[in-house]
């Protein structure tokens, strides 16, 4: 059930429908499902709908989650990661 | 006998509203008709109008190459060509993958009653535009019309004749282990943008078909490296289908990185939002080159020096396998598998 | 792709396998279930077992929703296109299940019936308005992801009065999923459950929020990590579970923080509380009948229920009796462990759902698994021979 990708909104239409777009490729959705979406957010499309608004305050902090692990790892030095809390 | 024919019917054939009938089939004076003012004008050549069962001619020195091809596809007019420009290219392609130069093209059409005369005429138009481009000649062909419902509007067979350089072998079981696999430029931009035209999964792209005839790239390519071993354009089933059947004729495995396929950011979108692998999707303007490792170099440099070569890359390379296993190392960092494809690729919600 | 190929970079990939691997602790076992077809799909597609510790083994669960459809249902979606002459709207993915007498409603579309695929319920409302004068259908499947669609459908067809549409509902519900497996007799094997873990499904938690399944860390004393449905994510995920059963603890948490809340979508939520009911019984393939596990459409909207628009009779098509569909979703046995698998059984030649969703179990361990195995085979036969 999970087949659903985040998309940039381009343009707000009538009816609660937007186009979004991914890459060059667009679609016609619908925000039925969503509240308070604006061009330039980027909603997770699944089956025509925006299941939610991506949030991409937590979307850099996860990836620097990511990042920050990496900076961790020193070589032999696994315990690195609890001592930081992470 | 070069006097001008004088035109033998009373009417000439309404093109822009016209339909085909089952007259058009029945051998008789429309299917003539037919035949003179919408094939032999369009594809005009010394044999045509010669307006015989068949065509006479001298090949030039070297082995024959026979290829033949049958046209279905929906929808007929598509972002990039039809399934005219498709058909001639198709074929002059099947020639060209025996490192073969494609002379002469014949055509059979079978028609549906009711089929609007004005898009058969844009469809004939679009194949003698692609044949004169490709300096390939229409020599023969025929005509058979079917009652209303027992075709899909026009369903076209070419096959073509070529003749290849006696000293080349290129063959799909000529890949060895430590060739190089190469391929001509992106991949899955026909597929694609096919799909964005089909009911109910629309979407808007940019993306058109990359239709087109490679006989010009490969002529270019067997110059720099005849020691090629295996040319094939990957088509339906795209090119996963195509390196997999190399693999099982060949008897070996293939490795390839994903990171060096090339593939337009457009076709990964639309890729990702239907749920679809690139990996599997049509082509018609490209192929996949299999070749020693000492020449690649020079390969590719003579691909990407051609305008239907520019994004060539090699992506891979060819191994020993028992299984004949075709392996992708993906850009993330781990290994898969790349298998045959099960039936038609469609798209999934989960 | 922005928001997508950050979370595939290859880098990070290699910095999370090697703290996963300093991480895993010898004589532990860290055995993660995952029920999302995404997760399946991401881990065959990026190779993620390539860069876990062997200790860390992935199951997969019931996470597709085609693979837990029952044929009976099937078999009357077939029945609707054929007998009853609806144009029935379906997801691709249900078009190549093989159902009763082998048929599927590929085949069922090939005979002439009007079986069209659609991308989302919204192409299914269109074909209803430009087809006034014909019944059209919506084979509705899914889990939580699926359904506020469906239920947004629903309330456009009755707000704008369309007279010629209804849906065929089959969703189902993942916390009753997860449930039947944790209840199930041969996962409770000697009294304890042989999962240390569970990946928590991307985009049902979008919906249904991170608090469903405190139920379940409390109540099992299983810790629940909940993944975005990229490959990175699926690795910090396994990361984060690694930890919790390192340290003991049985904890929510949730990766997916881009998108997930505690909450979930609760406009969401409400609208699909608006249109649907827990329908008391539901037979899944494989797992049986599991209480209060589906929904129906309420009697509200009663109009744009197929159920009982159309003179429908439901009956229980048992699978094949050497089909182990059943136990492979529950994760108690192994595509390799079912007889029918690679001889009967094929992708091209299904028996059971397992083998027809791309997501399924064994399809998936057919086009990667044999694979590895035979990789496995030749490392283990040079080593013998070095």
């Amino acid at each position: 059930m999970c087949l659903a990708l985040p998309m940039r909104v381009e343009r707000l239409m009538t009816d609660e429908l937007a186009v979004v777009e991914l890459d060059g490729v667009r679609k016609t959705i619908s925000l039925a499902l969503v509240d308070d979406v604006k061009e330039g957010d980027y909603v997770i499309v699944h089956v025509g709908y925006a299941l939610t608004r991506l949030d991409p305050d937590e979307a850099q902090k996860t990836l620097a989650l990511f990042a920050e692990l990496a900076l961790a790892l020193a070589p032999g030095a696994p315990q690195g990661l609890k001592e930081r809390g992470v | 006998m070069d006097m001008p024919r004088k035109r033998r019917h009373a009417h000439a054939l309404d093109v822009r509203h016209g339909l085909i009938d089952m007259n058009h089939g029945s051998g008789g004076r429309a299917t003539a008709q037919l035949i003179e003012e919408l094939f032999v004008r369009a594809f005009d050549n010394e044999c045509l109008r010669r307006m015989d069962d068949h065509a006479h001619m001298a090949l030039p020195p070297g082995k024959i190459v026979i290829a033949t091809d049958g046209h279905v596809i929906s929808p007929l007019f598509f972002p990039g060509g039809d399934i005219g420009s498709l058909s001639v290219h198709g074929t002059i392609n099947d020639v060209a993958m025996a490192g073969a130069v494609p002379l002469y093209l014949t055509v059979g059409f079978i028609l549906e009653e009711g089929f609007p005369l004005s898009d058969l005429k844009k469809i004939v138009d679009s194949m003698a535009a692609a044949a004169q481009a490709a300096q390939v000649r229409i020599v023969a062909g025929d005509t058979k019309v079917v009652e209303r419902g027992k075709g899909d509007g026009i369903f076209i067979t070419t096959t073509g004749v070529g003749v290849v350089d006696e000293a080349l072998n290129i063959h799909a079981d000529q890949a060895h282990p430590g060739d190089c696999v190469l391929v001509s430029g992106t991949m899955g931009d026909h597929g694609v943008a096919i799909m964005s035209l089909r009911e109910h999964l629309t979407f808007d792209t940019d993306l058109v078909s990359d239709t087109a005839a490679l006989h010009g790239l490969v002529a270019h390519m067997v110059r720099a490296a005849p020691e090629i071993h295996c040319l094939r354009d990957p088509t339906r089933g795209g090119l996963a289908t195509t390196l997999n059947e190399i693999a099982d004729l060949s008897c070996v495995g293939i490795r390839i990185w994903e990171s060096a396929i090339p593939i337009r950011s457009e076709v990964k979108a639309a890729c990702e939002l239907l749920g679809l692998d690139p990996m599997y999707i049509a082509n018609e303007g490209k192929l996949v080159a299999i070749c020693p490792r000492e020449r690649s170099q020079d390969l590719l440099e003579a691909m990407r020096a051609h305008p239907l070569g520019a994004d060539a890359a090699i992506i891979g390379e060819v191994v020993a396998d028992p299984h004949y296993f075709v392996e992708m190392e993906t850009a993330f960092g781990g290994r898969r598998v790349v298998d045959w494809l099960m039936g038609d690729p469609l798209p999934r919600i989960c | 792709m922005k928001f997508i190929d950050e979370f595939r970079d290859g880098g990070l990939a290699q910095k999370l396998s090697r703290a996963i691997f300093a991480e895993v602790q010898p004589g532990k076992s860290y055995r993660f279930m995952e029920f999302c077809g995404g997760h399946t799909h991401a881990i065959a597609r990026y190779g993620i077992l390539d860069l876990l510790p062997p200790s860390v083994r992935l199951i997969h669960g019931p996470g597709c929703p085609v693979c837990v459809l029952p044929i009976g249902q099937i078999d009357i979606a077939m029945a609707l296109a054929r007998e009853h002459g609806v144009i029935l709207c379906t997801y691709a993915d249900v078009l190549r299940v093989p159902a009763s007498h082998r048929e599927s409603l590929l085949k069922v579309k090939a005979s002439g019936a009007d079986v069209l695929m659609v991308y989302s319920i919204l192409d299914a409302l269109q074909v209803a308005r430009e087809n006034p004068d014909r019944e059209v259908v919506f084979f509705a499947i899914g889990f939580e992801t699926t359904t506020p669609p469906t239920a947004a459908g629903i309330r456009a067809a009755a707000d704008t009065g369309l007279a010629n549409f209804s849906v065929f509902c089959s969703h189902v519900l993942t916390p009753s999923a997860i449930q039947s497996i944790l209840e199930s007799p041969d996962v409770r094997s000697l009294g304890a459950i042989d999962i240390d873990g569970f990946i928590g499904p991307s985009h049902v938690s979008i919906v249904i929020g991170s608090r469903p399944y405190e139920f379940f860390s409390e109540e099992y004393e299983k810790p629940v990590v909940i993944a975005g449905f990229e490959p990175l994510d699926v690795m910090q995920a396994v990361l984060m579970l690694v930890r919790q059963v390192n340290e003991g603890r049985y904890e929510v948490e949730n990766e997916f923080q881009r998108a997930v809340t505690r909450l979930g979508n609760e406009k969401a939520q409400g609208l699909v509380a608006e249109v649907f009911e827990l329908a008391r019984a539901f037979e899944w393939r494989g797992l049986g009948v599991v209480p209060y596990s589906s929904l129906r459409i309420r009697e509200h909207y009663g109009r744009f229920d197929a159920q009982r628009r159309f003179p429908l009779v439901y009956r229980t098509v048992a699978d094949h009796k050497g089909c182990e569909c059943g136990a492979i979703l529950r994760g108690v046995k192994q595509p390799k462990d079912c007889r029918l698998f690679g001889s009967a059984c094929v992708p091209e030649n299904p028996m059971g759902s397992c083998m027809v969703s791309s997501e399924g179990a064994c399809a998936a361990h057919y086009t990667y698994g044999r694979y590895r195995m035979a990789r496995s085979d030749e490392t283990s036969r040079s080593a013998v021979n070095s």
